[in-house]
């Protein structure tokens, strides 16, 4: 009887028949395989916040094998020696072990608690890069909708967690957060009392906390980012304009391997400084701050820093309180203004924003192309008046430390944030308009006339002029055309003088032979010049 | 350098043949992005085979990668042996998390900045221009389906069977009621019931009135407390200190001589006249803004500070609140000493105490 040799180099490749007799595989993974991603440092910062929230979800699922979420009162008996003998609630009294008796616990909290700032900040940059660009125009609209909610949702999911622990500083947050409830005219007191089961404190919010934080809400988070993802993924990415790259195409490089790879890469990167963050910087010592007791709160209570804005309007709405006369007599507190309408108003424009502006334009085109946030002056000039707007509020929610700091009076820094608040947006604005038109028009300029060379000549008629080395071939007269994209202004980008060489301690790599005199017009541009690069800015 | 960059220039829209011999792997690569409507229009390694260039890349990619595995040994080591319980004072555990982020973050960086130069420096670069299909969707496709759903539309016949559409409302809408009501109804609790909003522990107990007591839950005589000073107190009952009484503490303050004097005329004057005991005054300590402590008080001005949005509260006149955004005075406590020289609570607080509300009186 003859036997058959096992031919194993033929092993991968009959599995891979054998898969996909069955599931029809093939096709689909050569498109997923050839997906084509455009590439810019910018586009990586929405990564920074994904990979934040799968180092959450890790860290997380840890901490829930140690936290206790409950209000019943225990005494302190762990290794932490200044509370030991302490009453305070279970919640407490289990953070307090994850941080001194559960080994390597307080890496795993802090990590935690960083990557939560992380993820907020990177969503917040993320937001800033796609508004300048206008990466949310049509037919991005329900993307930009999607990563607005994210940012709120991230709100409530720290703002769920850092309550957790039951310390002096996030009950003192609890408390406010009661408060804001209870301001909510007509239903704020039955808000609340269903919220906290009765009066605050209760002994039943952390347990529902922790399983709005732990599931309700990551499973909120998951859902949308995974819509946020698919229709990055369906609708293709934005791109830089730039040369070959118009609105029908995606010019860059295939998912896999290169792309793929460098995004492996970048999520270990994230990663590593996030364990190197959670082990090397305390955040949130809770042991310091003691339990939480109604009576006890500390100068220099601030929030997480995503929160710190509601806390600075609050800081600076003037006491205004409406009385409404009918019958007992019913209030409107000033609580409500800064810390339910607010909030509100900014969802309401920041989701209507992509709308308004394609209605305001009358653009009710597909656009995949960015734009420079120069090209679009009243745009940019309302991001950075919010921009304005949202760090002015930010700084006042920690008037107090400042005002401690640089021994400024307190209601000096109140009134300072209140006019500064009605003020600096519009002159933001202006200003940032102004900047753009200018960078707009020195744009033009370069490409009418060419870049500014250094070389001062001296005409017969003893006028000085400078020589300008004009981008179009030719005579030197003919006018390009604006892009929307990088104007070369040194001659080294037009390949004249050669590039900068490269390297920090050393010189990495040879001079260009023999530079080219800069009088010398006109300049052939070096060959690989002209290649289309994937858009990256190079040194 | 070699580059692929027009090898084998194709006729337009003739697929190739993959089974061809002569073909080599990339002219298979290159042909399969061809049907997907991707033009690899520049693909050119960065290094040569065998360079020097190369084999730096390659030690360096490397170097990195036993970097990692011996961050993440050096991680176990110290996660096994280094004293991590917490001892008072200035031991080797406090060193434990701060080497764990390090080497941990060490041994991520390591693999991430190894991973990264591989596919950024040692990958062949390229430029792949992809078609977005994205122009009109044909419009024919969008007539068919619309058509299809108003056909099933049509075949539901609710239109002309009016009945079925509002029967069926009808009976759902009671639905989705029952969906909500178990946990509308299992939520809900009476925020006026006995009266909480209202009350605090310093209301009198069958008769007797309520002790104003410290932390520790001793009674405090007048002689306890000089003159500008000032002391938390809580209501005297079981858990009076807790925070099931989070509306409770209280601040008793000893009015210096001519301090206390303005404070009775101003008390007088809305309407809590008798509310002081000699010179001694007692205000919630719940701001009426956000119900955080107003705990930081400033003796020279008698203003009272809440730390978290900086109301200010002027004590000499009835609490009344004198910058910041709260706008109602912190409620007073009617206060006496008892026939055994301790504080008591003549009443409880006359108005509710913390942040506003809706319905408040």
């Amino acid at each position: 009887m003859k036997r058959r040799k096992f031919d194993v180099a033929a092993v991968p490749g009959n599995t891979a028949r054998a898969v996909d007799d069955r599931f029809q595989v093939a096709t689909p993974l050569r498109r997923l395989l050839n997906k084509v991603f455009p590439d810019h440092w910018s586009f990586l910062l929405g990564e920074i916040a994904l990979f934040s929230f799968i180092v959450l979800l890790l860290t997380g699922v840890f901490l829930t094998f140690f936290f206790e979420p409950a209000m019943t009162e225990v005494i302190y008996n762990g290794s932490y020696a200044p509370l030991r003998g302490t009453p305070m609630s279970a919640a407490y009294a289990s953070t307090l072990d994850i941080s001194f008796d559960v080994r390597g616990g307080l890496i795993m909290r802090q990590m935690h608690h960083w990557a939560a700032l992380l993820f907020m900040a990177a969503i917040v940059v993320h937001m800033l890069r796609i508004f300048f660009t206008g990466a949310f125009r049509k037919p991005r609209e329900t993307n930009w909708i999607i990563g607005s909610l994210l940012f709120w949702v991230g709100f409530l999911a720290g703002f769920t967690g850092y309550s957790l622990p039951d310390d002096g500083l996030s009950g003192t947050g609890l408390r406010i957060a009661s408060a804001i409830m209870l301001s909510i005219p007509v239903i704020g007191s039955w808000v609340t009392a269903a919220v906290f089961n009765g009066e605050f404190p209760g002994t039943i919010i952390i347990s529902r906390f922790f399983i709005a934080h732990v599931l309700l809400i990551p499973a909120l988070l998951v859902a949308l980012i995974t819509v946020h993802l698919g229709l990055v993924f369906k609708q293709k990415h934005t791109q830089w304009p730039g040369p070959g790259r118009t609105n029908g195409n995606v010019v860059g490089e295939r998912m896999f391997p290169r792309y793929a790879i460098k995004q492996g890469g970048f999520f270990m990167v994230v990663f590593g400084v996030i364990a190197l963050m959670g082990g090397l910087f305390q955040i949130n010592p809770v042991w310091l701050f003691g339990p939480y007791e109604a009576w006890v709160v500390s100068a220099a209570s601030q929030p997480d820093w995503y929160v710190m804005f509601l806390d600075g309007s609050t800081r600076l709405m003037p006491d205004w309180e409406i009385t409404i006369p009918i019958g007992e007599g019913y209030v409107i507190p000033p609580l409500f203004w800064p810390t339910v309408v607010l909030p509100g108003i900014l969802v309401a424009l920041s989701l209507l924003y992509p709308f308004m502006e394609a209605r305001h334009l009358k653009d009710y085109r597909s656009h995949n192309l960015l734009q420079r946030p120069r090209d679009v002056p009243f745009r940019t000039g309302l991001g950075v008046m919010a921009l304005t707007f949202y760090v002015i509020l930010t700084l006042s929610g920690a008037n107090d430390v400042i005002a401690d700091k640089f021994h400024i009076s307190l209601n000096a820094m109140t009134w300072a944030g209140r006019i500064g608040l009605l003020l600096l947006p519009p002159l933001a604005y202006y200003v940032t308009y102004r900047i753009c038109l200018g960078l707009q028009q020195h744009d033009r300029e370069v490409l009418a006339h060419g870049v500014e060379t250094g070389i001062i000549r001296r005409l017969p008629d003893g006028r000085f002029v400078e020589v300008h080395q004009p981008l179009s071939a030719g005579d030197g007269h003919g006018e390009l055309d604006y892009a929307g994209w990088v104007v070369p202004k040194k001659m080294n980008r037009l390949g004249a003088l050669g590039p900068a060489i490269r390297g920090f301690f050393y010189p990495i790599e040879r001079p260009a032979e023999a530079p080219v005199s800069p009088g010398h017009p006109p300049v052939e541009p070096r060959p690989e010049r002209e290649e289309i690069t994937s858009g990256e800015t190079r040194s | 350098m070699s580059s692929h960059t027009g090898q084998r220039a194709l006729p337009d829209g003739e697929p190739l043949d993959v089974n061809d011999p002569r073909l080599s792997r990339f002219d298979i690569v290159r042909e399969g992005a061809r049907r997907d409507d991707i033009e690899i229009v520049h693909y050119e390694p960065q290094v040569a085979p065998g360079t020097k260039a190369e084999r730096r890349l390659v030690r360096t990619v490397a170097g990195f990668f036993l970097l990692t595995g011996l961050a993440a040994t050096a991680f176990l080591a110290i996660y096994i042996w280094w004293p991590w319980e917490y001892e008072p004072g200035r031991g080797g555990d406090k060193l434990y998390t701060p080497l764990l982020g390090v080497t941990l973050g060490v041994a991520l960086l390591g693999i991430g900045f190894g991973i990264l130069t591989w596919g950024k420096k040692l990958l062949p670069k390229e430029v792949s221009i992809q078609d977005r299909h994205e122009g009109p969707v044909p419009a024919e496709d969008q007539r068919i389906t619309g058509e299809t759903m108003a056909y099933m539309a049509d075949e539901l016949g609710v239109k002309r069977r009016p009945l079925l559409g509002v029967s069926l409302l009808a009976g759902l809408l009671p639905v989705g009621a029952v969906a909500a009501a178990p946990l509308v109804g299992g939520l809900i609790s009476d925020p006026h019931k006995d009266d909480q909003m209202m009350t605090t522990g310093f209301a009198p107990r069958d008769g007797q009135k309520i002790r104003l007591v410290r932390e520790d839950g001793r009674p405090i005589r007048p002689a306890d407390i000089s003159a500008g000073g000032q002391i938390t107190v809580f209501p005297g009952v079981e858990h009076g200190v807790s925070n099931r009484y989070a509306d409770s503490p209280t601040l008793l303050i000893h009015l210096r001589e001519d301090d206390a004097v303005e404070s009775r005329r101003n008390n007088e004057r809305e309407g809590h006249g008798g509310y002081m005991w000699g010179n001694y005054a007692a205000y919630s300590k719940i701001c009426t803004h956000a119900g955080c402590p107003a705990s930081l008080y400033e003796q020279q001005t008698n203003r009272l500070l809440c730390p978290c949005h900086q109301s200010q509260f002027l004590i000499t006149d009835n609490a009344k609140p004198v910058f910041g955004p709260a706008s109602r005075r912190l409620p007073q406590l009617p206060i006496e000493v008892d026939s055994e020289g301790y504080f008591v609570a003549t009443s409880d607080y006359t108005e509710p105490v913390g942040p506003d509300f809706w319905e408040r009186p």
